[in-house]
């Protein structure tokens, strides 16, 4: 029950590119065009970053700009989201699939990228992306539909550790999917609502069902609808905190930030300092992973 | 990833050994069970095993036969049936794969050995050095059976281990034998219970240079092997069989690094396992690493069947040590100086911490431990999350990306 994954664009105007179309639908595994040079100026490096719930694609250019991007769920087929996702972003980016010279994918469907020409986890993808914006050491913190990661980067863009949540919904997107769908309210609603919260509610429990059932007592209690989406988005900042220390700046990345910008202004306050959101934290892992394939062009020949 | 061209699993000529030894330890059980030509002990792992072997028990080990239902993943099928009998999901899973097994009147070994239940047995001897799961698992099977359940209470998170703790353990292994005599229907025979201290020193000291052998760049195997080649350390140290098997092993590891055979084709990175193995995902992750071109080269696991201190001349006193100084029982600055000193001899280059579900006495990320090594050694750590029979505790794609990542991270250094 996703309502709220979709944007893209950058180039709108070249939606509908006919070729890029045709040319991705005959192609099977391989894109591109065997025996045509494409050139620097031309070319574009793609990143793929399937999701458990959505799958992200991003096209850069040799400048690294974002050229064209685009989400959407991943659902059960992630070889068909990935395909339609890339046509998508090529659509949006103007550019048809004969220019792309390398693809990294990413993501808990990344060996499911039939055209991927390289693959790797999503923590170095986030983290890649986030040090491009931000090229210093840092906190990384990527809330995800499915999981969350803590990733500490160095001032070299080298990670020096990280941590993935255990076994458990609670501080992801599927959280607030599950407690937004016990409160009958759409999930892009969360965020405007938690805003007008008037007072702090705090949801203690560890686990999603458990907090499902908190909210049930909040709801008897007469508690408003603000205060209790104010009181989930601080649940799962809770739950970051608890995992690893935040050290030094915190930069927040991934699907549920980038709907739900509040969380921002929450882990500030908790942090008493600011935190900083990079521009699409959505598209994070697939700009890591383009970033990626454009620079890992060399060590494939090698 | 692409999938050709991938490193393969290099099999032992060993194994043929290996397996007839096996079978042969559980036919011989099962043969003395069905007739009465033996009585039969059960043991916990580092249980008083050397005293019930000198004193004529066939020995049999039900950890043993846990981490047989955990590596089959028949442990699946079985656990529910012991948390429905009261036996909770979060206590150890060998405990609750095994009981629930029995309850279903299954086992392992008739798949592999045609083997139609466990052996009775006359009685059940526990240690609780390793945690005390094995004395409610014991009495489980006292109460069921209908026979004597005899223990030994071992000192825990021990820095370091004192005459007093020796002498404690020790005195509680001689009280022991007047009632063993009785079960068994001889007397204790001196000679014979050096012999077998003897034997079980010399395969202590065998799997210890085998495991060592790992020490070698590349490594000639890794943990993965370990586990399979366990086997005899595990249910017949004591014997001259178990002795033999390891001669056999180490020449065949010698000629391995002679010949620079790497475990690992390619092996790039060096690797500690800490905390028990994931018994149902073996496979897949050996094929990971090796993937990977990582080799784990050694393990607190796999080294805990290292009992340098037995001593045939003493052979109460240095059981007691022996049992006593096994990791498990000492306190975290002892265990962190253990690891430490692994991670030099083997030159590792990462940690990997298995947090078990329901295993806190063998999960030592719980109190701080990767942080610590990893500021004080300068070598990354991570901590997966599973169990090592419960798959349910396990996720198989958040373990992958987690290692995938964590080799990322060592190439990014």
């Amino acid at each position: 029950m996703i309502h709220i994954i979709y944007g893209g664009g950058v180039r709108d105007s070249m939606k509908g590119d006919a070729t890029a179309k045709g040319a991705l639908q005959g192609s099977g595994g391989g894109l591109r065009t065997s025996g045509i040079a494409v050139g620097e100026a031309d070319a574009v490096w793609v990143g793929v970053d399937v999701g458990a719930c959505a799958t992200k694609v991003v096209v850069i250019d040799a400048r690294r700009d974002m050229r064209g991007y685009h989400v959407l769920r991943s659902g059960v087929d992630y070889a068909a989201a990935s395909r339609e996702g890339l046509e998508q972003a090529l659509d949006a980016a103007g550019v048809p699939p004969g220019r792309i010279r390398r693809v990294t994918s990413t993501g808990y469907g990344r060996n499911n990228v039939p055209f991927a020409d390289e693959v790797r986890t999503e923590i170095g993808c986030h983290m890649k992306g986030c040090f491009h914006y931000h090229p210093h050491a840092a906190t990384i913190v990527d809330i995800g539909g499915q999981d969350c990661k803590v990733i500490h980067v160095d001032d070299r863009g080298r990670r020096v550790g990280f941590k993935m949540n255990r076994k458990c919904a609670a501080g992801t997107g599927a959280f607030l999917e599950e407690t937004a769908l016990r409160l009958g309210v759409d999930l892009s609603r969360l965020d405007s609502l938690a805003r007008g919260a008037s007072k702090r509610i705090r949801l203690g429990a560890y686990c999603t069902v458990f907090s499902a059932t908190e909210i049930l007592a909040l709801i008897r209690r007469g508690e408003s609808l603000e205060d209790i989406a104010r009181g989930l988005l601080e649940s799962v900042v809770q739950r970051i905190l608890e995992m690893d220390p935040l050290e030094g700046t915190v930069i927040l990345s991934g699907g549920v930030i980038h709907h739900n910008p509040f969380l921002a202004r929450i882990l500030e306050e908790k942090l008493g300092r600011e935190v900083v959101v990079p521009p699409r934290p959505q598209f994070m892992g697939a700009f890591g992973a383009a970033l990626y394939a454009l620079e890992g062009e060399g060590e494939e020949a090698s | 990833m692409s999938t050709s061209g991938l490193p393969q699993r290099k099999e032992f000529r060993a194994t043929a050994r290996l397996k007839q030894l096996m079978a042969d330890h559980f036919h011989q059980l099962d043969e003395a069970a069905k007739t009465g030509s033996a009585k039969i002990a059960w043991c916990t792992s580092v249980g008083p095993a050397e005293l019930l072997r000198a004193m004529g028990f066939l020995v049999y080990f039900p950890e043993n036969h846990g981490a047989m239902l955990g590596a089959t993943r028949t442990a699946m099928d079985y656990i529910p049936a012991a948390n429905a009998a009261g036996y909770s999901p979060d206590i150890c899973s060998y405990l609750t794969s095994d009981v629930g097994a029995f309850l279903r009147g299954e086992t392992p070994l008739r798949r592999a050995y045609g083997i139609e239940r466990v052996p009775r047995p006359d009685v059940l001897v526990y240690n609780t050095n390793q945690c005390r799961d094995v004395q409610d698992w014991f009495h489980f099977y006292g109460r069921r059976f209908g026979v004597p359940v005899l223990g030994i209470s071992s000192p825990r998170g021990v820095e370091e281990l004192s005459s007093v703790h020796i002498a404690d353990v020790a005195a509680q292994l001689e009280a022991m034998v007047p009632a063993l005599e009785k079960i068994a229907g001889r007397p204790l025979d001196m000679d014979r219970l050096r012999e077998v201290v003897a034997l079980s020193k010399r395969c202590s000291d065998l799997w210890k240079e085998v495991l060592d052998t790992a020490r070698s760049v590349p490594s000639p195997w890794t943990f993965f092997d370990h586990t399979i080649h366990m086997g005899p350390a595990v249910v017949a140290r004591g014997t001259p069989e178990a002795v033999e098997y390891y001669e056999i092993l180490l020449e065949e590891l010698r000629e391995r690094i002679e010949q620079g055979m790497a475990a690992v084709d390619g092996e790039r990175h060096r690797l500690y396992w800490e905390g028990m193995p994931i018994w149902g995902k073996l496979r897949d992750l050996a094929n990971l690493f090796m993937d990977l071109r990582c080799c784990i080269v050694a393990s607190t696991y796999c080294n805990s069947w290292i009992f340098s201190a037995f001593d045939p001349e003493d052979p109460f006193r240095s059981m007691a040590h022996a049992y006593t100084d096994i990791f498990i029982c000492h306190a975290e600055p002892w265990k962190e100086r253990y690891i430490e000193e692994r991670i030099r001899e083997f030159q590792v280059d990462g940690i990997l911490f298995h947090d078990a579900k329901t295993c806190p006495n063998n999960s030592n990320s719980r109190y701080g431990m990767p942080q610590r090594l990893q500021e004080r050694l300068g070598l990354p750590a991570l901590v997966v999350h599973g169990d090592l029979n419960d798959l349910r505790c396990y996720s198989e794609e958040q373990v992958r990306t987690n290692i995938e990542a964590f080799v990322e991270q060592l190439e990014e250094r």
